[in-house]
């Protein structure tokens, strides 16, 4: 296949450049790689899915009677001897983080061709969100323990278990696939697939490229994101 | 030729510094809204305060992280307007919330009526 020729491709900010780019009668995303706008359009659907379950808890919790569970309560965890409010989920949270940031530097040096130092970097992010995984694990087996099950708890309205195990596991879900893709792509740099025009993938046959990457990170981000909605919308609120 | 250099090319790199100013900036919003919880501030200061860090952290991870500040409106216009479907969903939901809340102690109290 000829490779199709773009032309117009300098970048013009703004609404003009908007205006410009999808009225050009060419591929919209110039110079944007597909595999990013791939990704860009799976998070959005993915975004779509997280907010249908937000907005299900919200209106779950908006129409019971029944009091709803203190999440600073149930969620609390003894350190030293003192119950300390939301220990755990503080702590997944600064790991998440950590993680993210991990990841971004990981991007900056990948493009910058600095293979060890973004091969280091992804392998940072893979162990960040194993640990995060881990203090999941921990945490649901705990109220397991303590008896939340989706249809019941000891602390309040019953639909509290479902909500839980249903938007932390959905997101515990995209945490782990995130955390094989990074072990996958932390060795496929330090193998050096992105370097000297690339290494032919396992499922293509085009040439690997640091843009890749990218779009792990824009994946890891969107992980991280979610975070911060569940964080502020089912720990806090 | 020239256009597939360009292509290359497009994996702008930004100082270190930017990523290491948004990394302590979502920290420090994250210990804000720990504190949020731990000082037990209720009512309207705290769904606000919680909001606010919210879409600040959110804003933040997007627009750096994500390169969202860098991409191209093109791109961005086609990832942001959607989510403006979110919000109108959030309003009917808060309503039909509502409504099944005031329908329930309606029935609970009142009694579906012989």
């Amino acid at each position: 296949m000829s490779e199709q020729k773009i032309v117009d491709y300098e970048f013009k900010p703004g609404f003009k450049g908007m205006a410009h780019d999808t009225g050009s009668d060419q591929t919209m995303f110039k110079g944007v790689h597909w595999g990013k706008a791939m990704m860009w359009i799976f998070l959005l659907s993915d975004t779509f899915v997280f907010s249908c379950f937000l907005i299900s808890y919200m209106k779950g919790r908006a129409s019971t009677p029944i009091e709803w569970p203190n999440p600073s309560e149930v969620f609390a965890l003894e350190a030293f001897g003192v119950p300390v409010p939301l220990l755990l989920i503080a702590l997944m949270t600064f790991v998440l983080i950590t993680s993210s940031g991990t990841m971004a530097l990981a991007v900056k040096y990948g493009y910058e061709k600095n293979r060890k130092m973004c091969g280091w970097l992804v392998l940072a992010t893979a162990v960040g969100g194993l640990i995060f995984v881990g203090m999941q694990a921990y945490e649901w087996s705990k109220l397991i323990h303590e008896g939340v099950r989706p249809w019941e708890n000891p602390f309040g309205a019953p639909q509290f278990g479902s909500f839980f195990f249903m938007i932390t596991g959905f997101h515990g879900t995209h945490v782990s696939i995130g955390v094989i893709f990074l072990f996958i792509y932390a060795y496929k740099v330090f193998a050096g697939h992105y370097e000297n025009g690339g290494k032919r993938g396992w499922f293509t046959t085009m040439r690997g490229d640091y843009v890749e990457i990218e779009i792990l990170g824009l994946y890891w981000h969107f992980v991280d994101l979610v975070w911060v909605f569940i964080f502020a919308f089912f720990y806090l609120w | 030729m020239d256009e597939t250099k360009k292509k290359e090319e497009q994996g702008s790199t930004h100082k270190i510094g930017i990523y290491l100013w948004i990394w302590g900036l979502l920290f420090v919003l994250s210990f804000f809204s720990y504190l949020v919880d731990w000082y037990q501030f209720q009512g309207l200061l705290r769904w606000s305060l919680i909001l606010f860090f919210m879409f600040l952290k959110a804003g933040l991870i997007m627009a750096f992280f994500m390169h969202l500040f860098w991409e191209r409106y093109a791109l961005v216009n086609v990832l942001l307007w959607p989510m403006t479907a979110i919000v109108c969903f959030v309003v009917l939901m808060v309503a039909e919330g509502k409504y099944t809340l005031f329908t329930r102690l309606f029935y609970f109290f009142v009694g579906g009526g012989q």
